[in-house]
């Protein structure tokens, strides 16, 4: 954590008008519906412009995650807020060009070299 | 000399349940001696095809969703059946984002994903009886990048 910050759940931190969300494990339909619930009572504040998913912990992703981020980015791009996904790897990378979200939002396959950056 | 085996698994549709599905069935798997490729290939589409069971065909119903699982020397077939709502029209189900929840965050990409993953998927559904989900995939046919 740094000057500035202020974590709101377990997985998500915030620094001005960028929040950052740390995707579990696996982003399933189970864990995108947790994420969806306590994310949208942050995007309904109206203050966040730059949502970004960091995907340096998450080896699973099916279809219930792509549907979960396009979701966020259509709540965003109504106020010309962006949607990112970091730290993808080559699996998660895989789902996201098959669903063409890539087409949507800015992906970053930059590796994590050291996770206690976090 | 043949190789058989067989695996029946059931489960509530809870989406708690989406994860066990999926990890059971690449257990059942690892017998095929898969590569991590092929495994994760499994897990994404059992998970689409349970993650349907839970929100579409019971919707907000508890109910159980039966997993069996076949293989056969090279191929595992593993079917997903409810007894939810069915579906009215297999083939526009299966386009690609096609969706009857789009306000639920469903991408319409369920269906696709399965087709993508395994070798080939097949579909059968009656309105008010249910829905089964046949996937076929021969494993050990490629040699994976990571091996």
């Amino acid at each position: 954590m740094q000057k500035g910050e202020e974590r709101m759940e377990e997985n998500m931190v915030k620094r001005g008008n960028r929040l950052i969300v740390y995707v579990p494990r696996e982003l399933d339909h189970h864990f995108a519906e947790q994420i969806t619930e306590t994310l949208d009572q942050e995007l309904e504040k109206g203050i966040v412009r730059q949502l970004v998913f960091d995907f340096s912990a998450t080896t699973f992703m099916d279809s219930s995650g792509i549907g979960m981020i396009m979701g966020r980015k259509r709540l965003l791009s109504c106020c010309g807020g962006t949607v990112s996904a970091i730290h993808v790897n080559d699996r998660i990378w895989r789902i996201m060009q098959l669903s063409g979200i890539y087409k949507h939002i800015e992906i970053s396959q930059e590796a994590v070299w050291n996770r206690k950056m976090r | 000399m043949e190789h058989k085996n067989k695996m029946v698994l059931e489960v509530e549709s809870r989406s708690c349940n989406e994860g066990l599905a999926r990890i059971a069935v690449a257990a059942f798997a690892t017998q095929l001696n898969p590569t991590l490729e092929e495994v994760a290939d499994i897990k994404t589409a059992v998970s689409e095809a349970i993650t349907n069971c839970i929100v579409h065909a019971y919707e907000k119903e508890t109910e159980l969703i039966r997993i069996e699982c076949f293989c056969q020397n090279k191929e595992l077939t593993v079917i997903i059946r409810d007894t939810g709502k069915g579906i009215e029209d297999v083939k526009r189900a299966m386009e690609p984002l096609f969706t009857t929840k789009p306000e639920q965050d469903r991408s319409g990409m369920g269906f696709a994903f399965m087709e993508a993953f395994m070798d080939r998927v097949s579909v059968e559904s009656c309105p008010g009886r249910g829905t089964s989900v046949t996937m076929k995939k021969i494993i050990g046919r490629q040699n994976s990048v990571f091996e």
